[in-house]
């Protein structure tokens, strides 16, 4: 039996009941474009991260106190003390090694800002002149902080956005004074707009200089020394010589952490992976039922047919040439459903953003001819039993099945 | 061309076993016309499907043009079946879903006839028949006569050696019943071999031989 007969055949059984043949195919349709969704929204969650994580700077190391080793292991806790990170560590990092770009010593805490009859509690970060390089921060008026501020402890402060729209409105902030704790800082820069990257408001920090930050939060303890390695190659040798060089001014204990803001993306993207796989798999059963829902359809068709199979068998049809007429129909509804669903998905990310703003669609090219194969896959296995069964009717009873 | 030697067909129920065929004998020979009667429930209709190798004896042999087909496998009946015989059914049995044409060169498809020649040779054997204005329409569209003519072509699309019909004129005026046994006779004439099953001794008479069958064995003409 030729091909082309056995596709018109099939053609004409699903157009004689298009109401049925659509609704049994909405099934894979839904299947398909909701496992290319959930894999599209988890790639472009990946990508988005990414992309974040690069506008924060590339080739960074953050050094935090305390040992929080990734890889396990034993850490005898409550018998050493963690010792903190002062502000000579960074200082110390940065003259000695030389793959290390510049060092910045970093105070992080929640202080009082006022300015007139404005105050609000703030997120204030002490840094030193190098840190807006690093981070990709620029001022939208005014300076960033300076050597010589860091040096001498200048009470100089620097306003997100959201801080000096807070406190000023639409009036000048440059040079003003604010009250932040119980010292008087003068404004030297306002921020440009970052946003929230990484569930990090940027727009509502003000930051000074870490030597002024040791004074207000009366500490030298430090929040982190966040890092800029001078290239990529060099990350591991910088993180050996951070390690040498600290664990030399802890009394040889290791009993703090590097990490490389590659690992943190690396860390992230396998729970992305695996928060994808766990939908996709989800959806996936959506799909499954799909391909119920074509078998149960094909078995009526078979059963609505019978008739029709005993006469093809009575001129000379083999079980072979109706089990094809069969199969090539269920498969013909899971392609088409297949390809509805692809379409119904590359339609979804386009105009999915437009409604949801915090939405990150990246279609995957591997996700769509996956969800394809699986549907044709669908409608094999699920159309065999069906076309099977058709093909072993005697063909005495189907020619006398009413 | 057909010998039939004690050939037994018992269907096996759930709690009886019914034997439709208890023995039957037969000989058909080459450009025969036979007709075949026997009271409803007699088996005549059983006897036409195993001839026509839609359904297997029992017990017995059966030597289709000296082959014997008792042991041939599903697909080998199915090719006997496109190839040496064609039906014609009471009820026409035409797909409704396809015009005239193409009902008929449905055979040819199972026997890997390209488009273009099944379609020249389908529309000749409907001109054959007189239905060449017919061609395009759907069985639903034809009188019960013209759907028979329609299955008839389609039975001889592929030149077979037999033509076997289980009550052709069963759903058929007197007037079209006549103009199929016509069709017969002058198929038989160009050396056809025909078996027809019936009940109407008028068309039995039409036959060169009748075959009478009771309860499942042969009554008579059966050589």
């Amino acid at each position: 039996m030729d091909v082309i007969e056995i596709i018109r055949v099939s053609r004409d059984s699903l157009t004689s009941n298009k109401i049925r043949s659509l609704l049994t195919m909405l099934g894979v349709v839904i299947g398909v474009a909701s496992v290319i969704m959930l894999v599209s929204i988890g790639e472009g969650a990946r990508a988005y991260i990414g992309r974040e994580l690069g506008s924060l700077g590339t080739n960074i190391l953050i050094v935090v106190p305390g040992k929080t080793s990734a890889k396990g292991g034993f850490h005898p806790p409550a018998a050493t003390t963690v010792r903190k990170l002062v502000y000579d560590d960074a200082v110390i990092i940065k003259k000695r090694s030389r793959h290390v770009y510049d060092a910045v010593p970093l105070i992080f805490g929640t202080s009082k800002i006022k300015y007139m009859n404005q105050s609000r509690d703030n997120s204030v970060a002490g840094v030193t002149e190098t840190y807006f390089e690093i981070r990709n921060l620029s001022v939208e008026s005014g300076r960033f902080i300076s050597s010589s501020d860091v040096d001498s402890g200048r009470k100089v402060c620097i306003l997100g956005r959201t801080v000096k729209k807070d406190l000023f409105g639409d009036k000048n902030a440059l040079g003003a004074l604010v009250t932040i704790g119980d010292s008087k800082y003068r404004v030297i820069g306002v921020m440009e707009k970052k946003g929230v990257t990484l569930g990090i408001d940027f727009d509502d920090i003000v930051f000074i200089p870490t030597t002024a930050a040791q004074e207000l939060f009366d500490t030298d303890s430090l929040f982190n020394i966040t890092i800029k390695v001078r290239s990529a190659s060099e990350i591991e040798a910088a993180k050996e010589d951070i390690r040498q060089i600290l664990m030399k001014r802890h009394a040889n204990r290791e009993d703090f952490t590097i990490m490389s803001q590659d690992e943190m993306v690396a860390v992230m993207g396998k729970i992305l992976n695996i928060m994808t796989a766990v939908l996709a798999g989800i959806a996936a059963i959506s799909l499954l039922v799909g391909g119920i829902g074509i078998m149960n359809i094909m078995l009526v068709s078979v059963r609505e047919r019978t008739r029709e199979i005993g006469i093809r068998k009575a001129l000379g049809a083999k079980n072979r040439d109706i089990l094809l007429q069969f199969l090539v129909e269920s498969v013909t509804l899971s392609l088409i459903g297949g390809t509805g669903g692809i379409l119904l998905a590359g339609l979804l990310s386009i105009v999915a953003p437009y409604f949801v703003e915090f939405l990150p669609t990246h279609l995957a090219l591997w996700s769509i001819i996956v969800a394809f194969l699986f549907s044709a896959a669908v409608g094999i296995f699920f159309g065999v039993y069906p076309a099977r069964k058709a093909s072993l009717y005697d063909p005495i009873k189907a020619l006398r099945y009413e | 061309m057909i010998v039939l030697k004690d050939i037994k067909k018992s269907y096996i129920l759930p709690r009886v076993t019914v034997d439709v065929l208890r023995g039957i004998d037969l000989e058909v020979a080459e450009k025969d016309f036979v007709a075949v009667m026997g009271p409803s429930g007699s088996g005549k209709s059983t006897l036409l499907h195993i001839i026509g190798c839609l359904d297997r004896p029992t017990s017995g042999r059966y030597l289709l043009l000296g082959v014997d087909v008792s042991r041939k496998t599903d697909n080998e009946l199915a090719e006997i079946r496109n190839k040496k015989i064609g039906f014609v059914f009471q009820s026409f049995n035409l797909l409704p879903k396809l015009i005239a044409w193409k009902n008929v060169e449905a055979p040819l498809i199972y026997s890997g006839v390209s488009p273009d020649v099944r379609k020249i040779k389908a529309r000749a054997m409907l001109e054959k028949l007189g239905l060449s204005q017919r061609a395009e329409h759907y069985p639903s569209e034809l009188s019960g006569g013209e759907q028979q003519r329609v299955a008839i072509a389609r039975a001889l699309i592929n030149a077979p050696a037999i033509i076997l019909a289980d009550e052709p004129t069963g759903n058929l005026d007197s007037r079209s019943g006549k103009e199929i046994i016509d069709i017969f006779k002058n198929l038989n004439k160009e050396g056809v071999t025909i078996v027809v099953v019936t009940h109407e001794k008028e068309i039995a008479e039409e036959a060169a031989k009748i075959i009478t069958i009771k309860d499942g064995v042969c009554q008579s003409g059966c050589y």
